[in-house]
């Protein structure tokens, strides 16, 4: 039998693989992408628990967390698109006019 | 059986992900990303979330990835990181942290060992589509309105930031 925890353990491992790619990717994209991956493990572990507990409600959040990350996906990339417009380079580094 | 089950499309899952985190090449990322995306719709599918497994692979490998992929060939910005990290400590911090997590991780399982099995009972249809949109159109329609309301600000959002300015 595949325990709970197994689904926990890996969502913990997907989630960590996103933070590295947050912390060590310097484009724009792949931090985004990162950032997919790390609600993708969120949102295992709460199928995971809702299967556990035979409970529906945490498959309706996931709905939720899918519709708001593909809102989010659209207008971070609409904004990715006007910066490299502006600045020609995706590289999160050289973002830094708000600097103080 | 229920391992094999589990395991092909875990491990598939954490080999899209290390290859999306290693690839020099934004599109090769974003491939291998819906790759881990999946072997994810596939562990739905066994943790009895059928709905979710067609959503999954409809918004995040459907719409979410072609997005990436398009972003991407329109910018031309496949390879856009040469230069290392403005601030020197980043790489070394980085891979020490997710070290730490990792460590973290093992000792949640050390130290409690959980044997609460799932039950793979795929006619226990607790999450049938039926019951997701009683749930939805029920006890959940005001976060549901809301969602609409946060996918129609975001297509306006993205038109304003978009149209010409004469």
């Amino acid at each position: 039998m595949v325990s709970t925890l197994m689904y926990v353990a890996l969502s913990a491992i997907l989630f960590v693989i996103g933070i590295l790619g947050v912390t060590l990717r310097k484009s724009a994209l792949m931090v985004f992408m990162s950032v997919e991956l790390m609600l993708n493990a969120a949102n295992l572990t709460l199928v995971a628990f809702a299967n556990q507990w035979k409970s529906v409600d945490a498959q309706v959040m996931v709905f939720f967390v899918i519709t708001v990350a593909a809102a989010e996906v659209a207008v971070g990339l609409a904004l990715l698109v006007m910066i490299f417009k502006r600045k020609k380079t995706t590289d999160i580094d050289l973002m830094n006019t708000l600097r103080g | 059986m229920d391992v094999l089950l589990f395991g092909i499309p875990a491990v598939v899952a954490i080999i899209g992900a290390i290859a999306m985190l290693l690839s020099r090449n934004a599109v090769h990322s974003a491939l291998y990303l819906l790759l881990n995306f999946a072997a994810i719709s596939v562990l739905y599918l066994l943790l009895q979330a059928p709905f979710l497994f067609a959503t999954q692979l409809i918004v995040y490998a459907g719409a979410i990835i072609v997005l990436f992929l398009f972003v991407v060939m329109l910018l031309g910005a496949e390879r856009d990181e040469d230069t290392p990290h403005a601030n020197p400590w980043q790489n070394r911090g980085a891979i020490v942290g997710g070290v730490l997590l990792l460590v973290e991780l093992c000792l949640l399982y050390v130290y409690n060992p959980g044997t609460i099995p799932v039950a793979v009972d795929m006619d226990n249809a607790f999450a049938a589509p039926a019951e997701i949109a009683k749930a939805l159109f029920t006890t959940h329609l005001l976060p549901f309105e809301i969602a609409s309301f946060v996918l129609l600000t975001a297509l306006i959002g993205v038109v304003v930031l978009h149209q010409r300015r004469s």
